[in-house]
C-alpha cells in the first residue's frame, strides 16, 4: 500500500494530505516565501571544521537527500538548520528573513524535526505523545483532539491511541513521532519545512519506503520542503529530487540523482566500488 | 472514566477529613464537629457551638497553623518532586533523596548558629540560596545529552547529603543548647511548634509554584521528549530549566526551613497519581498538590497519636512509609539500572 492510498482510505476531506487552499494557486511570491537557503555556512566544533563553505537553495515542493559517510556533517547541517547549533546570522535565510531572527513559537509553525530517536521514558499514551505537537499552536482542545486523531490515522496508528509509548517496538515510535511532527506543522502559515534525521533507521523494510513515500507525497502534493538524511543510496536515488553529497564538511556534489550519484561520485566519496546500474531515460540509478 | 470523575470529589474530601482530624488530635482532645466549629469561629470571628475558650486557643494558636502548614508543605514538596521528576527526566528524582533538601538544611542550620540574632526570614533564604546550589550541582553532576543518569544522581545525591550532614554535624559542637534542639529536630523533620509567619511564608509560597508550575506543564510534557524536541516545539529550555530549577529550590528551601528534612513525599506522591492518571503534568501536578498536602496531614496525625503525649518527628513517618515505596521502585526498575 503506498502512501498516497493509505492516506487516501484513512482520512476525510479536510486532511493534511487534501489539497490545501494555499496551493490551489501556487504562485512564485508563495515559494519565495517559503525558500530555505544557505550561504557560505562555516562550521566549526572546537579547532575542527565540521562544515566549510556550505550553499544550498532547498526547493520548495522537493524532496532534499543529504548523504555522506560518517562524520561528513550531514547531520551538523541538519542541527544548522534547526537552529539547534548557533550559525553565523547571515548565512541561513528562511523567506524573506534570516533564520535566527524568526520567533521561536512561529517558525516551530512551520518548521519541524523528526528525531532519530526519542528517548521518551514516561508512559505517556500515544495520542499523548502526538498531542504534544500542538504545543506551539493556537487551537482548541476540540480540534486539536481531532487533529491528533487525523495524524495517527495517517500513520496507521490508530489503534494504538491508547497505548503506553514505551511498550511500542522501535518503529511504532519513529511513526508515533511522525504523527506528532505533522501535528506541530498543521497550521504553517505556508508550506512548512520538514527535517528527518534518518528516519528509516529503526524501522523494517516495507515501513521504510512507507515513510519516505510519505515524505515525498508531502513535498509533491502539498510542497513541503522536505530534507532528509539517509544513509542508503538507493532510497535517497529513488526517493529524492535534489542529492547532497557531503564529505569532510564540503559538498562534493549536488543535483538531480541521476547526475550527482555518479560511479566516480560514490568511489570519491565511499573509498567503494559500486556495481552501479545507470537507470533508462533519467530514472535513478541501482547500486549495489 | 470512573477515576476522572471521581479523583477531585474524593482528594477533597480526604483533604477535608485529613484536616478536621489533624485540628482534633492531641493531647487536648477535641472532638471532630468541635474541630469544625473552632475552625469556622476562627475564619469568622464567632463563636458557633460554644468551643470552651481553652480549645478555641489551643485550636487557633497550636493545631491550626500545624495543619496549614502540613498541607502547605506536602502539596510543595510533592509538586517539586513531580517537577524535578520531569526536569531531570528521571522517576527517582527527590528534593530528599538527590540531596537538595539536605543542602536547604545546611543553609538553615548555618544562619540558627552562626547567626542567632539574625531576622528570622533569613533562615528560609539562607535555605533557599543553598538549597539552589544544591540543585544546581546536582544537576551538572548528573545530567548527560540523554537525561540525567539514575546511577550518578543517586550517587550525587548520597555525597552531597553526605558533605552537608558533615557540616550540619560540625555545626552542632559550635551550637548552643537552643541551637542543637532546632537543629536536631530540623534534620528530622517536624511540624510541631508551628508559627504562623512560616506557615503565610508557605502559603506564599505555594501560590506561586502551583501557579507557575500550571503554566509550564505542558512545556514539561515536552521537555521530557528530549532538550532538542522541546526546543524544535518553540519552547525556550535554558529559560525553562532555569526557573523550574529556581521555582524547586524555593519550594524545597522554604519548606525545610519550616519544618525541616521530611522525605519522600516527593517521590510517593507523584508516583501514585503517576500510576493512577499518567505522566501528563497538566494534571499531574495539581492532583499531585492534594494529595501531597492529604498525605501529609496524615502522616503527621500518625506522629502525634503513635506514642501519646510524645511525638514522633513527622520526616520518620514518612521515611517509614516512604522508604520502602523507594525500595520497591527500585526493584521494579532494577533491570533498566543495572
Amino acid at each position: 500500500m503506498t502512501a498516497t492510498s493509505y492516506a487516501k482510505s484513512e482520512s476525510r476531506s479536510d486532511s493534511i494530505l487534501a489539497p490545501r487552499a494555499h496551493l490551489t494557486h501556487s504562485t512564485h511570491a508563495q515559494f519565495e516565501r517559503t525558500k530555505l537557503s544557505i550561504s557560505k555556512l562555516d562550521v566549526s566544533i572546537g579547532q575542527k571544521m565540521v562544515l566549510s563553505d556550505i550553499n544550498v537553495q532547498f526547493k520548495p515542493g522537493a524532496v532534499t537527500a543529504l548523504l555522506g559517510p560518517n562524520g561528513a556533517g550531514k547531520s551538523t547541517l541538519l542541527k544548522a538548520l534547526c537552529q539547534e547549533i548557533s550559525t553565523p546570522r547571515q548565512s541561513i535565510r528562511l523567506g524573506h528573513s534570516q533564520l535566527a531572527d524568526w520567533p521561536r513559537g512561529e517558525l516551530a509553525k512551520s518548521l519541524a524535526v523528526l528525531p532519530q530517536h526519542a528517548s521518551l521514558t514516561f508512559p505517556f499514551t500515544v495520542s499523548e505523545v502526538v498531542a504534544m505537537g500542538l504545543y506551539p499552536l493556537t487551537i482548541s482542545n476540540k480540534e486539536g483532539e481531532a487533529l491528533v486523531a487525523e495524524q495517527l490515522a495517517l500513520v496507521g496508528l490508530s489503534h494504538l491511541a491508547k497505548r503506553s509509548y514505551p511498550t511500542l517496538s522501535g518503529g511504532e515510535k519513529q511513526r508515533v513521532q511522525l504523527a506528532r511532527v505533522l501535528t506541530q506543522l498543521s497550521q504553517s502559515p505556508f508550506p512548512p519545512i520538514l527535517l528527518l534525521d534518518e528516519p528509516t533507521s529503526a524501522l523494517d523494510l516495507a515501513q521504510q519506503h512507507r515513510v519516505l513515500e510519505l515524505a515525498q507525497h508531502l513535498a509533491h502534493q502539498q510542497a513541503y520542503t522536505v530534507i532528509v538524511v539517509l544513509h542508503d543510496l538507493n532510497q535517497a536515488a529513488r526517493y529524492s529530487d535534489q542529492l547532497i553529497v557531503l564529505k569532510q564538511g564540503r559538498i562534493v556534489s549536488e543535483g538531480a540523482p541521476a547526475e550527482a550519484l555518479s560511479v566516480n561520485t560514490i568511489r570519491e566519496v565511499w573509498d567503494y566500488e559500486p556495481v552501479y546500474l545507470a537507470a533508462p531515460q533519467g530514472g535513478h540509478p541501482l547500486i549495489f | 472514566m470512573f477515576l476522572n470523575r471521581w479523583l477531585w470529589p474524593g482528594l477533597v474530601t480526604l483533604l477535608a477529613l485529613s484536616c478536621l482530624l489533624s485540628v482534633s488530635t492531641g493531647p487536648v482532645s477535641i472532638s471532630l464537629v468541635d474541630a469544625l466549629s473552632a475552625v469556622l469561629n476562627w475564619a469568622t470571628q464567632q463563636n458557633i457551638g460554644n468551643i470552651a475558650p481553652h480549645e478555641q486557643l489551643v485550636v487557633n494558636t497550636v493545631r491550626l497553623p500545624r495543619t496549614l502548614l502540613a498541607l502547605a508543605v506536602g502539596a510543595t514538596l510533592a509538586q517539586c518532586g513531580a517537577v524535578m521528576q520531569g526536569l531531570f527526566r528521571n522517576p527517582l528524582a527527590d528534593p530528599g533523596i538527590i540531596g537538595v533538601s539536605s543542602g536547604a538544611a545546611l543553609g538553615a542550620a548555618i544562619c540558627i548558629v552562626l547567626l542567632p540574632n539574625v531576622n528570622p526570614f533569613m533562615i528560609p533564604i539562607s535555605a533557599f540560596v543553598s538549597g539552589l546550589i544544591t540543585t544546581l550541582v546536582v544537576y551538572r553532576l548528573a545530567s548527560s545529552s540523554t537525561g540525567t543518569s539514575v546511577v550518578l544522581l543517586l550517587l550525587s545525591g548520597v555525597a552531597i547529603a553526605a558533605l552537608a550532614g558533615a557540616g550540619i554535624g560540625m555545626l552542632t559542637y559550635l551550637a548552643n543548647d537552643m541551637a542543637l534542639r532546632d537543629l536536631t529536630l530540623w534534620q528530622m523533620g517536624s511540624i510541631a511548634g508551628a508559627q504562623w509567619m512560616y506557615v503565610s511564608l508557605c502559603l506564599v509560597t505555594l501560590a506561586l509554584l502551583s501557579w507557575r508550575f500550571r503554566q509550564d506543564a505542558a512545556a514539561l510534557n515536552a521537555l521530557l521528549l528530549g532538550e532538542s524536541e522541546a526546543r524544535h516545539l518553540g519552547i525556550d529550555v535554558d529559560k525553562l530549566k532555569l526557573r523550574l530549577i529556581l521555582l524547586c529550590a524555593l519550594g524545597v528551601g522554604v519548606s525545610v526551613a519550616a519544618t525541616g528534612i521530611i522525605g519522600f513525599i516527593g517521590l510517593v506522591v507523584p508516583h501514585l497519581v503517576r500510576m493512577m492518571l499518567g505522566p501528563d503534568h497538566r494534571q499531574l501536578l495539581p492532583i499531585s498538590a492534594l494529595l501531597g498536602a492529604a498525605l501529609l496531614a496524615l502522616a503527621d496525625i500518625g506522629a502525634r497519636a503513635f506514642l501519646p503525649p510524645a511525638e514522633l518527628p513527622v520526616g520518620l513517618v514518612t521515611a517509614i512509609i516512604g522508604a520502602p515505596f523507594f525500595i520497591f521502585l527500585l526493584l521494579q526498575q532494577r533491570s533498566k539500572l543495572i
